[in-house]
């Protein structure tokens, strides 16, 4: 027990002496929080729209008026036919289309009834949950003064919202869990791989290998200190989310923090495999970055979602683990639901660890090569 | 008492290099043993079976008694290990060094101190600088602490004095004499052949096999040829004058002087004549005694003579 | 031995921070000698060499190579010199006549006399069947021959050669000494660093650095007479290093 507590005594004391890993440890997952949030946290002013009035009476004209005076949007141009949408959308300075169908005035006036279209472009979920929340709610203003008013009594204006490019438009807060799925795989594989890699380049392993120190003893005191730093990690992404953007855990914070260890566990014994098939910090970062990294960013959801990806890339995403922790986590965070919904994942998870930590105390070696 | 490191017949190739071929010696307890030989002649390879750390191909090893491939685990504890590149971590200070050695091999840095305390005394105190920004002789009697600190019945050492200056050489070399009081035996790897006198004894190592291994002076008393050492002006001019006389053997520079041997071990006066002729000034001649390198470059010739297919 | 003086150095300075590393070092290279450029590990050698050789600045003083200053002109001092250290040199997963060509055309050879001095090279040093071979699978002192002849391929009018001979075998050692005296002869300066005590014999002229200072510089023969000593490392034993702390 001495050797393994001077051996994490040892693993402090590099971490805390290189100012670098400690930006990374700490400095990137702060940034990467304040820049995702406050590139959610837009409010729209100007954003452009076009208009597709198929109908051109006169209440179209007095809709399209009250939006464009709101000072929230601006027209960018009018339309003439559905084809048009799309072209409008690939310029990129329109961010929604309001359709009025042919006959709005008519419609209103004798049924009661009207449709309008707003059409977002879902591919900046962001500004497209802002875009149509403002326009559906000067669409209810505009109803109510239509009833005021008494130019058609009992009227409505039913708005119906289409997402462009991202149909189920997930929520704004994805980015938490997506970069605490990241922050965890670039902390635990890439640095324990790293650290571990380093000692065999630096021929202090020899000595290592040399004493009465076990391979379980190597590879735990390796792993300890940074078990501590990516839990702490956790919640100090988890802070600043709530403090800074006031974002809630719905769910069990006691869950939450089980399964982040359990995924901490998962990501850690993956770095160590890594630093079993490498011999220089060079091959193990560049494994960690293209075996771990990538994927997270590429193949877990964080940014394009699962279901529209090809079945290839559907079945890659399967054998990658941040896919099921990142599913875990919005759950538990953003759903609020119970173990009961993520136990499957979780156990994936639990699969994969052991999988990872039986391998790697395989193919650590006792001997040089 | 039985011996400390026994070895028979130990082979080892990586892919198709044969990096030591049959080698057998034993090292007796308390001996400084020194292998000495030029890089890539296999010493560090041997170095890391005897440390448990390569597995031999074939033939035996026996360290203090276990044999080193099944007995790798109780070994660990009893050996002391300072490989080439001296195992320091750079970024921790020369105090945290050596307590983290003691810790991982189950010691305690006072209980054993007064064992490296005539070594660590030079660098304590500079006990709070990074392992890093010492000096090459610095490092290297940090690293020789660290492996000591745990008081190994054998001490390892590939090449602590490589790159060493002269100064902290002999430095290094007065410390392992006076470890032997505390029953320490030492093998020691070295490319200094000067160094090798200061061994108990010696194994001339070169392309993976043994030349010899014998005490240091009577390495030195096999020399086979009488030897002359011959001065002048011109060195280089000098050099190549012996190589064309038709009864030179062999000519090496050695220092300020040229090492030459004759056939029929002897010269007359047709060889000052010659030189003179060639026109070389302060020409002096004389017998020497031979040293280590001048054995080593004999049995060099030798082997090189029986395989020089081998060498490159 | 005076002639026509190719280093010239003036109380060279050189400070890192509070550290002294070349403390007022003054003295003359002269033309076609090889002198031997001694000193303790740490005794600010390496720091010299850089700056001589155009990779530092010092801090003040006077230093002139080959006819240039060195804080003005670094660029035209690096096509007059070579330069060879034991740790790097040639690139190890190129071929000797990939690294022959590579460093010939560094040096701006065009493809004709690249082509004349590779080949006479690799006959001069009877290499001709190793010449697709890698670097990584020739034995050290092979390399290190190479090395010294490709880092003299653009006939430079000095040579820094670094601890050329760590760990190589004693005939290699005493072959690759050859080389150097061989090229002494047609006239190049050799600036040589090593540990090897009984190589500072074979230099026309030594000095030896302590602490950031010159404390010696003459023949061998001057020096172990000034000191009463058999041999340079006796001399260098009793002065290289001053009192220990």
């Amino acid at each position: 027990m001495r050797r393994y507590f001077g051996f994490v005594k040892k693993e402090f004391l590099h971490i805390f002496r290189d100012f670098r890993t400690l930006i990374i440890i700490f400095g990137i997952p702060a940034a990467q929080i304040l820049i995702f949030g406050y590139a959610v946290r837009t409010d729209i002013k100007n954003a452009g729209i076009a208009v597709l009035d198929l109908s051109r009476d006169e209440i179209t004209k007095r809709l399209t008026g009250k939006i464009l005076s709101s000072g929230f949007f601006r027209k960018t141009e009018d339309l003439y036919s559905y084809k048009d949408i799309d072209r409008v959308f690939k310029k990129g300075s329109t961010k929604a289309v309001i359709v009025f169908e042919e006959g709005f005035g008519r419609n209103l006036m004798r049924e009661g009834e009207a449709g309008v279209n707003i059409i977002a472009d879902g591919s900046e979920p962001n500004s497209a949950t802002l875009v149509t929340n403002y326009l559906q709610a000067i669409v209810n203003s505009f109803n109510l003064e239509l009833g005021r008013t008494g130019t058609a009594s009992a009227a409505l204006i039913v708005p119906e919202v289409k997402m462009l490019y991202n149909p189920n438009l997930e929520s704004q807060f994805m980015f938490v869990p997506g970069v605490i799925t990241l922050i965890l795989i670039l902390i635990c594989a890439l640095m324990t791989s790293v650290t571990i890699t380093r000692e065999k380049e630096f021929g202090t392993m020899e000595v290592l290998l040399v004493s009465p120190l076990k391979p379980i003893q190597i590879i735990l005191g390796k792993v300890t200190p940074y078990f501590f730093l990516s839990v702490f990690n956790v919640i100090m992404i988890l802070l600043l989310s709530w403090l800074v953007f006031g974002l809630p855990v719905k769910g069990s914070y006691v869950l939450l923090l089980a399964v982040s260890m359990l995924y901490i566990l998962m990501a850690l014994s993956a770095g160590i495999l890594i630093s079993t098939v490498s011999t220089t910090m060079q091959q193990a970062i560049f494994i960690s970055l293209i075996g771990m990294m990538l994927p997270t960013v590429l193949l877990s959801g964080f940014i394009f979602p699962i279901e529209n990806m090809p079945k290839i890339y559907n079945y890659l995403s399967a054998v990658m683990p941040p896919r099921y922790f990142i599913v875990i986590i919005k759950n538990i965070m953003i759903k609020g639901t119970g173990f009961g919904f993520v136990w499957k994942e979780t156990l994936i998870l639990l699969a994969m660890t052991v999988l990872f930590i039986s391998l790697s105390l395989r193919k650590f070696k006792i001997r040089l090569q | 008492m039985a011996p400390v490191i026994e070895s028979v017949n130990i082979s080892k190739k990586f892919g198709n290099i044969t990096a030591l071929y049959d080698v057998s010696f034993e090292v007796n307890v308390n001996e400084i043993f020194g292998f000495i030989g030029p890089d890539g002649s296999g010493k560090t390879t041997l170095f890391r079976i005897i440390a448990t750390l390569l597995l031999p191909d074939s033939g035996s090893m026996k360290v203090l008694g276990l044999d080193s491939v099944s007995g790798f685990k109780s070994l660990r504890r009893e050996i002391g290990y300072m490989p080439g590149r001296f195992s320091l971590y750079q970024d921790l200070t020369v105090e945290e060094n050596l307590k983290f050695y003691a810790t991982v091999f189950g010691a305690s840095v006072e209980e054993n101190y007064y064992l490296i305390a005539d070594i660590y005394s030079h660098i304590e105190p500079f006990r709070k600088r990074l392992a890093g920004n010492l000096s090459g002789g610095m490092k290297q009697k940090l690293a020789l602490s660290c492996a000591l600190i745990h008081k190994p019945k054998l001490l390892i050492l590939d090449e602590p004095t490589t790159g060493v200056d002269a100064v902290s050489r002999t430095e290094f070399w007065a410390m392992l004499e006076r470890l032997k009081e505390y029953g320490i035996s030492v093998i020691v790897s070295t490319p200094y052949m000067d160094e090798a006198m200061r061994c108990s004894r010696v194994a001339l190592i070169q392309n993976g096999r043994i030349l010899s291994v014998d005490a240091p002076l009577k390495i030195r008393d096999s020399f086979s040829r009488r030897l002359f050492r011959i001065r002048a002006g011109d060195k280089y001019s000098l050099i190549n004058a012996l190589r064309k006389y038709p009864e030179t053997v062999t000519a090496f520079p050695f220092g300020d002087s040229v090492h030459t041997t004759f056939k029929g071990d002897s010269y007359d006066n047709s060889l000052s004549e010659y030189l003179i002729k060639c026109g070389l000034t302060d020409v002096t001649i004389q017998e020497t005694k031979a040293g280590i390198e001048d054995r080593f470059l004999e049995l060099m010739e030798n082997s090189d003579q029986k395989n020089t297919d081998q060498i490159f | 031995m005076t002639g026509k003086s190719v280093i010239s150095v003036k109380n060279l300075v050189k400070k890192f921070g509070n550290f002294t590393a070349n403390d007022n070092l003054c003295f003359e290279v002269y033309e076609g000698e090889i002198f031997g450029f001694l000193g303790a590990n740490g005794a600010g050698k390496t720091t010299a060499l850089r700056i001589l050789s155009g990779l530092l600045e010092p801090t003040s003083g006077e230093v002139t190579v080959a006819g240039y200053d060195v804080s003005k002109d670094s660029e035209k001092i690096k096509k007059n010199i070579g330069y060879m250290c034991q740790k790097f040199s040639l690139y190890d997963d190129l071929t000797v006549s990939e690294n022959i060509v590579l460093y010939g055309g560094i040096y701006g050879l065009d493809n004709q006399s690249l082509r004349e001095r590779k080949n006479k090279l690799l006959k001069q040093l009877r290499f001709e069947e190793y010449e697709t071979r890698l670097i990584v699978d020739l034995p050290l002192g092979l390399k290190q021959k190479l090395a010294f002849s490709v880092a003299i391929i653009h006939n430079p009018r000095i040579v820094f050669l670094d601890e050329p001979t760590g760990g190589v075998d004693p005939v290699t050692r005493r072959q690759f000494w050859e080389m150097i005296w061989e090229t002494a002869s047609k006239g190049i300066t050799i600036f040589v660093t090593t540990h090897y005590m009984d190589e500072a014999e074979y230099c026309d002229r030594v000095s030896i650095m302590s602490e950031g200072r010159i404390v010696a510089i003459d023949t061998p023969e001057n020096l172990k007479k000034q000191y009463n000593a058999e041999t340079i490392e006796q001399v260098f034993v009793r002065i290289a290093r001053p009192l220990k702390n």
